[in-house]
């Protein structure tokens, strides 16, 4: 599967890379696939949003190996973001009746932890402020 | 007479243990960096054991170990909860240095910031393989609705932990209960103040209930 890079063979202008990621694409990685991919854009200074986000094991070994990686001056983690679970959603009359287990999907949007920074965030908005380091 | 009866004693505690005691849960205290974690710990421990579990601090991760107090017995209503205390680094998807280079100097700062993504890392291993139950401790004076506690909350639902929320500092100016109540309507919040000793007998029927 092709990495997410620069598709033409020019020097990166300033501008910044955002990896918008499909949940097809997804499908079909295993854990550890899923947080390289993340990991190595946001090493490159790219903000990766995931259409269906991640499940809470995912996220826990997200934060895991986000933390193995964190090195001064040069890595400082990662900002992420995905709307709050509502309890409407939560408690999806439909979902407990067909005993569904899959997991409901979220636009979560993961950048380096000093380049995007979070302006607001409830159960329907995340704004964010994107900067080139 | 005195060794058959010393004997008959022993074999008494034994066959006790083995069939009327369980062993007791652990219970992972939970939280963003700053939230009072280890003043919660603390105040449990001493109330109940008389010790201390660990240092407390206004510098975030000045936990950066998982730190466990065993059997702790907390006595409800003529009845004793037997719990493990799991303390836990606070929960963080970031770490810099330079946070910590007001108060440190640039060595030490990185030493800290390093200690606190291992403790970090330790804390979310300690969630998916080693606690039977939650204590997510927030600062009352914060906003809940952050990335973390979501994931966190999210994590600990998806393990089918049981889990109460603690609303710590309810002794600061801007503390408001109703906003982690309103941020997380599926679970049950306990105000209360570690550090001020406020509302613990609620704390302790509360642990009790949910994890005897």
């Amino acid at each position: 599967m092709p990495k997410a890079t620069n598709t033409d063979d020019s020097e990166p202008s300033d501008g910044v890379q955002i990896d918008l990621i499909s949940g097809e694409r997804m499908d079909g990685m295993a854990t550890m696939e899923k947080i390289r991919m993340i990991l190595d854009g946001v090493h490159d200074g790219n903000i990766v949003i995931l259409e269906e986000g991640l499940t809470p094991d995912e996220e826990s070994r997200l934060i895991e190996v986000t933390m193995a990686e964190i090195s001064p001056d040069e890595f400082n983690g990662i900002e992420i973001e995905t709307y709050p679970k509502s309890e409407a959603r939560d408690s999806s009359l439909l979902g407990r009746i067909m005993g569904s287990d899959k997991v409901e999907t979220k636009l979560t949007v993961i950048g380096p932890a000093n380049q995007i920074e979070t302006l607001h965030k409830d159960e329907t908005l995340i704004s964010a402020l994107v900067s080139r380091n | 007479m005195g060794l058959f009866t010393e004997l008959k004693d022993s074999i008494s505690r034994v066959t006790d243990r083995l069939f009327s005691e369980q062993e007791p849960k652990r219970i992972g205290i939970y939280g963003p960096p700053n939230a009072g974690k280890t003043t919660l710990a603390n105040r449990i421990a001493r109330d109940w054991t008389g010790d201390a579990i660990g240092a407390e601090s206004h510098i975030p991760h000045e936990t950066r170990r998982a730190r466990r107090k065993e059997n702790v017995d907390i006595e409800r209503n003529g009845k004793t909860v037997t719990i493990d205390i799991v303390d836990t680094p606070g929960v963080t998807t970031k770490v810099d240095y330079e946070e910590f280079t007001d108060e440190l100097d640039e060595e030490d700062a990185i030493r800290r910031s390093r200690e606190a993504t291992e403790g970090v890392a330790e804390a979310m291993h300690w969630l998916r393989e080693d606690v039977d139950g939650v204590i997510y401790v927030l600062d009352s004076a914060e906003d809940p609705i952050t990335q973390v506690n979501t994931m966190l909350i999210g994590i600990i639902e998806s393990r089918d932990l049981p889990v109460l929320i603690f609303a710590n500092k309810t002794d600061l100016e801007d503390s408001s209960v109703k906003r982690i109540e309103d941020a997380f309507p599926q679970h049950t919040t306990v105000p209360l103040s570690a550090k001020e000793g406020d509302n613990m007998d609620e704390v302790y029927d509360k642990i009790a209930e949910f994890f005897g």
